[in-house]
């Protein structure tokens, strides 16, 4: 009776520790609460976010907006449910290379007459172009960071090289025979960290005028291998198997793996996304010297893929006007430069990239605002099949292609023959 | 047949082998969580800080609500564990002694409920508990967490239940005791490793688990550890190490305090000398 006793004891206890833990709504006296969920992770980053948020509700006592947060790990799994459940917040942080399903979807409201004039032409067309989805708007491109070269500075200048500069840019085949220069003696003149390396090939190809994927008239899209297809991966490919001027043993890495050689003066250069300078401000040891290059430039000069952050508005929501006011307070010119460099990125409205800050040379901001005009957006992220041909055929081929594993051809063979036939499934 | 000097030799370096195989990530962690930024980033890292710092500590308690989260993760795990064991205690006994249609069939939805994926469940579960009002509320968690280490929690305990001799209870009968008497007096007291271990899988399973959580729970001042763990990492995979070690070394000291006080109940042995064999 004793151990009876115990366990009615216990169940009340849970029961009154449980109490009051359950959900609440919105809607109040007339009162319009939207949930705003933010997957800004990085401690200044969140901080602005929030900051931006109380300025908001301060002057806009009818419109409270909720900070709720995120996290960038599982947001397409949580996000779906939230929408297959009814239960998405209104103003939904996210990445233009993450918006099509959700956009094809019926999620995700169509923002093409919610825009105010303001910011729809303060944003250039190629960062909408990153957000449009047959014709529709489904979110507003906020903040973009392309790929740059990060170079230990020392080690380039005694070695004598030409130092790049966004005017006057490598090539990808003076980037190569640079690598090979800079080699030697257990050193590599570059790290490529190709944990995923389709983003990271597709994104630089387009440099070269690779694009890999075409759309034709019938708006269904084909996967072709041209000559510029074949100048990035090439690059990385030879670097690695014929030059040994690329480590092999990084390619399986992220990109925070690489920086413990490149502070050790194992790697001269590491290619990766121009937010990780936060990582190499905080990590680097006292006294290295590290710059920002701009990537090689090819045929179509320094244009490079990238899926920008987004803002959209769930269609769900009663309330998509009061959203997209909000949005359009984030995203001022003054708020959106507090935003890009609490994410060490930059932002896509053109006033705001016109900020002293961002043209700093100190930390590499001004190399990586002169490449702003080059960015566009990624080639694939709108096409309906990709994040099953990434993950099936693109990542397995370009892994085994940089490792020596498999040829060009071979390579051009799986992604065209194999990528076609999974594109096809979605395309019927 | 005694085991050779050199035998036994051996066997004991295969098992300290293990033990540091085992042991390594834990320690690496901790190295991590007192290691300075610099100190992470260096390419000779060693196992003891250079410079040991609590600055992650500090920073992940600055950024993060760690104690709010800790505190939902262990209402969340102790209330599964507890529940689980209620339920699936009398449960196991019921299939392990009678061994009927309905046993087998109860057997059978065990072994088939572990073949379901998360995703395959997440958004019929969701609307459910929409509809009852759990999403964003620790008892909808709970609940799901009952349902979903209840089949392995029963699997485990029928065994434990097996285990205990018949003839125990068959002498209890011939005392005169009831069926709830000799199982509260007879089955039960021999059952408490067995419910242990099973409490404790229960517990480490709603500790550690990360997905249900994320999708059901949103608002920072309901979520669990895990959750927030997760919240050091960014995009494309880039995290927030130091703070990142912090946290997660914090997250893991529960788990292993719980373990350490009942693990003498999960290998105790108590049915030595029950009855003569």
């Amino acid at each position: 009776m004793r151990r009876l006793k115990c366990l009615a004891t216990a169940a009340v206890s849970l029961a009154l520790l449980l109490t009051g833990c359950t959900g609440e709504g919105s809607d109040k006296d007339g009162k319009i609460t939207l949930q705003f969920q933010s997957l800004a992770w990085q401690a200044e980053s969140v901080k602005v976010n929030k900051e931006l948020v109380d300025e908001w509700n301060a002057a806009h006592p009818d419109i409270q907006v909720k900070y709720i947060q995120g996290s960038w790990d599982s947001v397409h799994d949580q996000l779906l449910t939230s929408f297959e459940g009814g239960e998405a917040p209104d103003i939904i942080h996210d990445a233009s290379d993450d918006l099509a399903d959700f956009a094809y979807g019926g999620y995700l409201a169509d923002l093409t007459e919610l825009i105010p004039a303001r910011l729809k032409s303060d944003i250039p067309q190629n960062s909408w172009d990153t957000t449009t989805f047959d014709e529709g708007v489904y979110g507003v491109p906020f903040l973009q960071e392309p790929r740059v070269i990060m170079a230990n500075a020392k080690w380039l200048e005694e070695s004598g090289v030409r130092i790049p500069t966004p005017d006057k840019p490598w090539t990808w085949e003076e980037f190569r025979t640079i690598t090979k220069e800079l080699s030697g003696d257990g050193k590599y003149g570059v790290a490529w960290p190709l944990k995923d390396p389709v983003s990271a090939t597709l994104n630089l190809s387009l440099s070269a005028g690779g694009r890999l994927f075409h759309r034709e008239a019938d708006g269904k899209v084909d996967i072709r291998f041209q000559e510029g297809d074949g100048v990035v991966p090439g690059t990385i490919h030879d670097q690695v198997n014929t030059d040994h001027s690329a480590s092999s043993t990084t390619l399986g890495m992220g990109g925070s793996d690489t920086l413990p050689g490149f502070f050790g003066g194992k790697y001269a250069m590491v290619p990766l996304g121009f937010s990780y300078r936060q990582q190499i401000v905080q990590q680097a040891p006292d006294g290295f010297e590290w710059q920002v290059l701009p990537a090689p430039a090819g045929a179509d000069g320094l244009t490079q893929g990238v899926s920008p952050q987004t803002l959209s508005v769930s269609e769900d929501t009663a309330h998509k006007k009061e959203a997209m006011e909000f949005i359009d307070f984030l995203l001022q010119p003054d708020n959106m430069v507090r935003l890009a460099q609490g994410d060490w990125m930059l932002p896509t409205g053109t006033e705001a990239l016109k900020a002293p800050a961002l043209h700093a040379e100190k930390d590499g901001w001004a190399t990586g605002t002169a490449l702003a005009a080059h960015l566009t957006s990624a080639p694939a992220q709108s096409v309906r099949g990709y994040p099953e041909w990434k993950d099936k055929v693109a990542t397995p081929a370009l892994q085994e292609y940089y490792s020596g594993a498999i040829d060009a051809d071979e390579l051009e063979k799986r992604l065209v023959k194999d990528g076609n036939l999974v594109l096809r499934r979605y395309q019927r | 047949m005694r085991t050779s000097k050199s035998a036994r030799a051996a066997q004991y370096v295969a098992l300290l082998a293990y033990l540091v195989f085992l042991a390594f990530p834990f320690l690496w962690l901790i190295s991590t969580a007192f290691k300075p930024a610099k100190e992470l980033g260096s390419l000779d890292p060693t196992w003891i800080p250079e410079n040991p710092t609590l600055q992650n500590f500090r920073q992940a308690f600055d950024e993060q609500p760690l104690f709010q989260a800790g505190l939902n993760s262990l209402i969340v795990a102790l209330s599964a564990a507890l529940v689980a064991v209620v339920i699936a205690t009398p449960m196991a006994y019921v299939m392990a002694r009678h061994r009927n249609r309905l046993a087998k069939a109860a057997t059978g939805w065990v072994v088939v409920s572990q073949a379901f994926p998360f995703v395959l469940i997440i958004i019929p579960l969701f609307l459910i508990l929409k509809n009852l009002h759990l999403i964003n509320a620790l008892p909808g968690l709970i609940l799901v967490y009952v349902v979903w280490s209840l089949p392995f929690a029963l699997w485990m305990l029928v065994g434990y239940v097996r285990a205990v001799p018949a003839e125990l209870e068959e002498a209890a009968a011939v005392d005169g005791a009831g069926k709830l008497r000799t199982f509260l007096s007879v089955v039960a007291p021999l059952l408490a490793p067995g419910v242990v271990a099973t409490a404790m899988f229960a517990f480490i399973t709603a500790w550690n688990e990360f997905f249900f959580a994320l999708v059901l729970l949103k608002t920072p001042e309901k979520q669990t550890l895990p959750v927030i763990l997760n919240r050091f990492i960014g995009t494309e995979g880039v995290a927030d190490l130091g703070p990142l070690a912090a946290a997660a070394f914090l997250a893991t000291i529960p788990s292993l305090v719980i373990f350490a006080i009942i693990q003498k109940r999960i290998t105790g042995g108590m049915l030595a000398g029950a009855v003569k064999s």
